[in-house]
């Protein structure tokens, strides 16, 4: 018992730990794909040369997120059979269809048309390299739309049938299967974090390159101008969109996965005539309260009911079997809500800043921007964690455990996996982080090196395909300011 | 059972059809760049690396979605068998993820950094080579069966069955194989003494890959005796040596195509069909069996729905998908320019 539960833990915490690091890179580069399909719309359309050289700059920082986004995804669709053979055995003929779907439809129309977006501007033309950067910015989103159906439905499964004899899960309709009730709300509120996530990683970047001009005593450059101004507009756009609809995904999470909220909110016990918001608390699950609660009052029926007073239920309502683990989720629910809100705060400053024309002579709206660059990161990988553990103990939600889902393996074995997987994540990544970070550090310059050509600086690097000759290099002239 | 059910035993059967499609093609195509990576070993020339890797930079990505292709279709239309190989086949499975990791990050890293770009050369060839390695074995511990208990959904062995001398074995012939791929690809994509040397490298490697499918398709009809009557049992002993004819011919043809010097495509096609005839006679040996000589297709198909479902995208997806992924091939054809790369 003890061994099988030990494999259950370390199979867990492998999933989580995998796919926690696949999704930092999609979710910066559904919104960088985007990001780049506009720069270069705006490039032919405008014919300014920095959104060219924006392009340029961004796309090299694409393509090392995107590679490993890509290998750590190939890890993902295997670890369902490696780690969770029974779930997929079971699951299978119902979301085994909307994620082939998502190879089909997305991860090769991503791949087929990424070689022509990094090194095909000159082979075929700017219409088809605009066509082939649209492709890759739809496939990012059909990725999204296909995982995360498959995601949602594993939370509130529709549209099946359970076979008495295999136990495997039948679809019966597989509409409601695509489109079951959390799906729209995860879609949206999902990617929409992944572009609020690439705003910030943006404006974070131009916040560093104007907070150094300004300190040397220059003027930016346009194109880091024009990149502060973009990603600041996407902040005070995007950001009350992004609480309204997490609102919106919590409230519908209430009508399917009450004791997930339960969690979130940290109600222990049921409050009969209106349960307040806890702002601040120490779940303590062996005696079932909330340590050292500090709250407002009836706040949370509030913002759940819409009413003062209604009632809400708490965990003493569900069987013990039945509950996720507090602490957690109701941490990493708080996290995410709090960044949230500073990307609001960030994002009202800046208007506040471009209405009184100093958007780009507001150093500590620059110093916030930059220490909010990696916060949308953050912020998607707690919004995961509150929605996962939140589903615990359930891998199929009401249907299918955790712990009936694991494979047949030794402990060791996911042990052994689970250590190289650490070691080697942490290795190879966390290089892969170091080259993107040196990209970020040295400004966008007029006439941006293409992917294959060497840049200035310390990186003696080339693109993807570079020539071989540093010498090659064509002297380039600096643009006026720069 | 399904048998009688005409309808869905055709579903499954072309189900079968559309992933054994996409492992071929995974392997072929997967095989050609990961072969480059090994061969990379042999060229110590950083500007003849370059050269090489630019060769199918801007496909490798594409190459590897049949992989997920082949995996995500097997837990599609197939869950049952995907549950029951991928736990069986842990350890290799695993080795392969991360060596394809290291493999995958070079194409970028390696560009990024002078002084650290020796270890993603390392990184490049080590990953492919280990890559290949873990799919022979995969495919070996495949063939050579795996444990299933009594019910006959949960695999039931432990988590070194897969390791023997055959699944070994293959596990080093699909190495070879794969730089043979590699080699000849090489010879048509370049030009001067990168490609003669290339030439001359795929003599031994297409002696070796003989060799190996020699030894693969002698040993695999004694593992089991399902695969024995396959081979060898009344008439089909003419087919096995049909087959095997097939082989050498193609082979032959092959190693004078090398020794002329204006084929540059023919040897990198001859060698592709010699992948698919043996890609053939593993269909041979293996069907109806997708978990060999447990589980046939049918006992791990997907309900009717699932499959419908699935085929209907397939049906319209894939010829999509085929003209796209011929036309980026298309657009990055002809020999790779040593001087100036894709600009
Ligand atoms: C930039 C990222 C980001 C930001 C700023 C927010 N979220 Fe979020 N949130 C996510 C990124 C995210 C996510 C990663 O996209 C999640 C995880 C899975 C999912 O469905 O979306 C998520 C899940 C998630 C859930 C769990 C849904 C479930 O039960 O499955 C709720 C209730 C909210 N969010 C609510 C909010 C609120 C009220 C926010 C604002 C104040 C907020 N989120 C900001
Ligand atoms: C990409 C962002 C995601 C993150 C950060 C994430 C995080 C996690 C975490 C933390 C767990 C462990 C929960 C626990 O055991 O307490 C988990 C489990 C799991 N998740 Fe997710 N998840 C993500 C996406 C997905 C998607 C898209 C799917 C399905 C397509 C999925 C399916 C699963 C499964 C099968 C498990 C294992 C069973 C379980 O423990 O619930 N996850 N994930
Ligand atoms: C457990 C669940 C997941 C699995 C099995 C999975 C699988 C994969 C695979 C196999 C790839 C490589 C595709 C290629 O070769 O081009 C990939 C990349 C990608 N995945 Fe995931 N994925 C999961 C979670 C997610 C989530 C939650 C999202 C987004 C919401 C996502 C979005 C993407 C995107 C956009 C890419 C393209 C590469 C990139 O942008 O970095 N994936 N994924």
């Amino acid at each position: 018992m003890l061994g099988s539960f030990d494999a259950v833990l370390l199979a867990r915490i492998q999933f989580a730990f995998t796919v926690s690091f696949h999704f930092l890179f999609p979710a910066f580069t559904i919104g960088l794909a985007s990001y780049l399909a506009v720069l270069n719309a705006l490039w032919l359309k405008t014919r300014k040369h920095h959104y060219l050289d924006l392009f340029r700059y961004w796309v090299k920082i694409f393509a090392l997120a995107f590679a490993m986004g890509v290998v750590s995804g190939i890890v993902m669709s295997y670890q369902f059979g490696t780690n969770w053979s029974v779930f997929s055995d079971r699951a299978g003929p119902t979301i085994g269809a909307p994620m082939a779907y998502e190879v089909l439809s997305a991860f090769f129309l991503e791949a087929g048309f990424l070689g022509i977006m990094l090194f095909g501007r000159e082979k075929v033309g700017e219409g088809l390299h605009m066509a082939a950067c649209a492709a890759v910015a739809f496939g990012t989103f059909f990725s999204a739309f296909w995982i995360l159906s498959v995601n949602s439905w594993m939370h509130t499964p529709a549209g099946f049938e359970i076979d008495a004899g295999t136990g495997q899960f039948l679809p019966t309709d597989f509409w409601q299967v695509v489109f079951n009730p959390s799906f729209p709300y995860r879609l949206a509120h999902t990617v929409t974090a992944a572009y609020l996530t690439t705003a910030f990683i943006v404006g974070g970047v131009a916040a560093f390159h104007l907070l150094r001009r300004r300190r040397r005593g220059q003027r930016a450059s346009t194109a880091t101008r024009t990149m502060f101004s973009m990603a600041m507009w996407m902040a005070t756009l995007v950001a009350p969109v992004q609480i309204f609809l997490g609102d919106a995904h919590g409230l519908n999470t209430l009508e399917h996965q009450p004791q997930k909220v339960m969690a979130m909110e940290g109600h222990y016990g049921s409050h009969p005539d209106g349960a307040p918001l806890y702002l601040f608390g120490i779940p303590n699950d062996a005696e079932q309260r909330l340590d050292y609660a500090v709250g407002i009052p009836k706040l949370s029926s509030l913002i759940l009911k819409h009413h003062l007073d209604a009632p809400l239920a708490g965990l003493d309502t569900i069987p013990d079997e039945d509950q996720p683990p507090v602490a957690i989720v109701f941490w990493s629910f708080r996290i995410m809500v709090a960044i949230g809100f500073a990307m609001l705060g960030i994002g009202l400053w800046s208007l506040w800043a471009r209405w009184r024309g100093r958007l780009f002579e507001a150093p500590w709206l620059h110093r916030a921007a930059l220490a909010m660059a990696p916060s949308g990161l953050i912020a998607v990988l707690a919004g995961w964690i509150t929605t996962e553990v939140g589903r615990q103990p359930f891998t199929v939600y009401g249907h299918l455990r955790t712990v009936d889902s694991v494979a047949p393996l030794a402990a060791p074995a996911v042990g052994a996996s689970l250590v190289a997987f650490i070691v080697i994540y942490f290795a190879v990544f966390g290089a892969g982080t170091f080259y993107i970070l040196r990209l970020m550090s040295r400004p966008p310059v007029f006439d941006e090196p293409t992917l294959g050509e060497s840049s200035k600086g310390p990186v003696r690097t080339a693109g993807l395909t570079p020539a071989p000759e540093e010498a090659a290099r064509r002297p380039r002239a600096a643009q006026p300011g720069e | 059972m399904p048998l009688v059910d005409g309808f869905s035993f055709d579903l499954t059967v072309i189900w079968a059809g559309i992933i054994a499609f996409a492992v071929l093609v995974y392997v072929v195509l997967d095989g050609f760049d990961l072969g480059l990576g090994m061969l990379f070993a042999t060229e110590r020339h950083r500007h003849d690396r370059d050269v090489m890797m630019n060769t199918v930079a801007p496909v490798w990505d594409g190459n590897e979605t049949w992989l997920i292709l082949g995996g995500g279709g097997l837990f599609a239309a197939f869950p049952l068998a995907y549950s029951l190989i991928l736990p069986a086949l842990y350890a290799p499975v695993i080795a392969m993820l991360l060596a394809l990791i290291f493999r995958g990050v070079a194409f970028e890293f390696r560009w990024r950094t002078e002084r650290w770009r020796g270890v993603w050369d390392l990184a490049f060839i080590g990953g492919s080579a280990l890559a290949a390695l873990a799919q022979g074995i995969t495919l070996g511990g495949l063939l050579q069966g795996i444990e299933i208990d009594k019910a006959g959904r949960i695999y039931d062995g432990g988590w070194w069955d897969w390791l023997t001398p055959f699944s070994l074995t293959v596990g080093v012939a699909v190495m070879v194989g794969y730089m043979l791929l590699g080699a000849t690809w090489l010879v048509m994509k370049t030009t001067g003494e990168l490609q003669e040397r290339m030439r001359r490298r795929a003599w031994p490697l297409g002696v070796g890959t003989i060799g190996f499918i020699g030894i693969v398709s002698l040993w695999t009809p004694f593992l089991q005796e399902g695969y024995y009557n396959r081979w060898f049992a009344d008439w089909r002993v003419a087919l096995a040596g049909l087959v095997a004819l097939a082989v050498l011919a193609i082979a032959a043809l092959m190693f004078k195509s090398l020794t002329v010097h204006n084929h540059e495509y023919r040897p990198f096609i001859l060698s592709l069909l010699l992948f698919a005839l043996c890609f053939g006679g593993l269909g041979v040996s293996m069907f109806p069996y997708i978990v060999p000589t447990e589980v046939t297709i049918w006992e791990a198909a997907a309900p009717r729905a699932s499959q419908v479902f699935l085929l209907v995208g397939a049906a319209i997806l894939l010829p999509v998908i085929l003209a796209y992924t011929a036309y980026a091939y298309w657009v990055f054809r002809g020999k790779i320019d040593p001087d100036t790369g894709y600009h």
